[in-house]
């Protein structure tokens, strides 16, 4: 879905949010109650300077509107695969971001993700993963690796790879495995407002993933195994 | 005292974990005779490990109590699926009932492990926030790196978001690898075959005189220990003037060096001398060169 059919889904017109390159920022209002919006968009690859600005969005929020919730917008095709990113730090550039967001979170901000179009690899885990809570669309794509560069990775075969993902919800590209496995809470079929509603009266504030995963069926042993090593 | 050195480069996980901490205080929590492993693998026709490529556990460093993960790079480049990632989260949580000294990570993975792609890519996210959870608490995180597989994807971004970092010189510490930007983006791009390029790109000396690595060392697991015991007070909180602070050092980095083609041309810029040098330089050497760059006068 493009993001401005989104914005007027979940918000019809009282949303203030531009578009500068590939980020999204700006604020919408939900039932009287301001929200700030930071996102990508146009498959957005995430590089230094993208990260940069989105971690300046919600440090500006964090500065000049203590609680306001913020909703990530999610549709990266990761982060950019260019030797002047890594020689930069990328990987610093992205922790700040997800560092920003756990500031936000520790100072009683609630942090939504949702996935729109779609989330890859790294670029996914440091804009919606590390989010209270991340929703997504149902026609929404989430995938660590496309098939053919996955094939060269694991040295097997890519109509293998192909064979077993149709069977296999642990590698398998699909928001379907995201929600078994907990990594996505819901999808938003129909009233996308209804359910923004429904998710920003619910935010949890401690991480429950790995037990969804494991009451979803799909990540059975995570919160079992970080109980045994915690509590051992 | 005995001048043998151990390579930790060429060491096992557990050997690392073994000559890191005070001698026989490792306790392995979920060790290979428990079998917690992928459940995974196997339906791929992939070999499990019966630790899943990680030893978790606690033990002493300089008598203080400290806890301590190994990633194993020999299997499976020490990447993170389920289990992995449960033992690392588990880890953190421990943290928060026993408040050790520090929480010790030593690094070696190429990052999400593809064959449980999902539940790695989730599982990376989640020992971030463990992570986090652990560093609020006011327990310093340590990230030690110098593993052959470097540290790598998901790795690379947990390992920036600890209190500290150390390197040694033949350590890498990036996001995407080089043959994955190869494929990506050509030869051209970035020739992942040139070993001293790649090395120059994600090496721990460039990490050291950016800043990205507060402290490097030889390829010793001694030095390595030497390095820990001096951050077990190291914490960072996370505070709005810190994050701010980052944010600043972060823009400056692209503003003088975001034209820079190749490392060097960074080091020359940084007021490194003889900057085609810095390759051939030791640890010690390269420390020395620190104060008198920009990176080194920057608070």
């Amino acid at each position: 879905m493009i993001w401005t059919e989104l914005l007027n889904r979940l918000f019809a017109d009282r949303h203030q949010v531009t578009c500068e390159g590939e980020l999204l920022r700006g604020t919408a209002q939900l039932d009287g109650e301001t929200l700030a919006i930071v996102g990508t968009t146009g498959h957005a690859a995430i590089g230094v300077e993208l990260a940069l600005a989105q971690a300046r969005a919600v440090l500006d929020t964090v500065h000049a509107h203590p609680g306001r919730a913020i909703l990530l917008l999610v549709d990266t095709q990761g982060q950019r695969l260019r030797r002047r990113d890594e020689l930069l730090g990328i990987n610093r550039y992205m922790a700040h971001m997800g560092l920003c967001i756990e500031l936000a979170r520790r100072r009683g901000h609630r942090v939504l993700g949702l996935v729109y179009d779609q989330a890859l690899s790294g670029g996914f885990i440091t804009s919606g993963l590390i989010a209270d809570a991340c929703d997504a669309l149902p026609e929404a794509e989430i995938r660590v690796m496309r098939l053919p560069a996955m094939a060269r990775v694991t040295k097997i075969d890519e109509s293998r790879l192909a064979q077993l993902a149709e069977a296999n919800p642990v590698f398998a590209p699909g928001v379907e495995n995201y929600v078994a496995m907990g990594g996505v809470r819901a999808l938003w079929r129909g009233d996308l407002a209804a359910h923004l509603r429904a998710a920003l009266a619910d935010t949890p504030t401690t991480d429950e993933r790995a037990r969804d995963g494991a009451s979803r069926g799909g990540r059975l042993l995570a919160a079992d195994v970080a109980r045994r090593v915690a509590e051992a | 005292m005995s001048t043998t050195t151990y390579s930790f480069a060429e060491s096992t996980a557990r050997e690392r974990v073994a000559r890191l901490l005070d001698a026989g205080s490792f306790t392995e929590i979920l060790g290979p005779s428990e079998r917690v492993m992928s459940p995974h693998l196997a339906q791929l026709g992939v070999p499990s490990s019966f630790d899943d490529g990680v030893v978790v556990g606690e033990g002493l460093l300089g008598g203080q109590p400290v806890l301590i993960a190994a990633q194993e790079g020999e299997f499976m480049g020490g990447g993170v699926g389920e289990v992995h990632g449960a033992k690392l989260v588990g880890l953190f949580q421990r943290a928060l009932r026993t408040r050790p000294a520090a929480v010790l990570v030593l690094a070696e993975s190429g990052g999400v492990r593809l064959h449980e792609a999902n539940a790695g890519l989730i599982a990376v996210s989640e020992v971030m926030r463990a992570l986090l959870a652990t560093r609020e608490a006011s327990i310093p995180t340590l990230m030690l790196i110098g593993g052959a597989n470097g540290c790598f994807g998901g790795m690379g971004l947990i390992a920036r978001c600890a209190d500290q970092v150390v390197m040694s010189d033949a350590a890498r510490l990036a996001m995407s690898g080089p043959e994955v930007i190869e494929s990506s983006n050509g030869v051209e791009e970035f020739d992942s075959k040139d070993r001293a390029l790649v090395w120059r790109t994600t090496g721990g000396k460039h990490r050291y005189l950016i800043g990205d690595c507060d402290v490097l060392v030889e390829d010793d697991v001694a030095a390595f220990r030497e390095a820990a015991l001096g951050l077990l007070q190291a914490a960072r909180p996370l505070t709005l003037e810190a994050l701010e602070q980052e944010h600043a050092m972060l823009a400056a980095r692209i503003q003088d060096f975001g034209d820079c083609f190749d490392a060097v041309d960074i080091w020359r810029r940084l007021g490194v001398a003889d900057a085609e040098r810095v390759v051939d330089l030791d640890a010690a050497r390269i420390r020395a060169l620190k104060p008198q760059t920009r990176e080194g006068v920057r608070p």
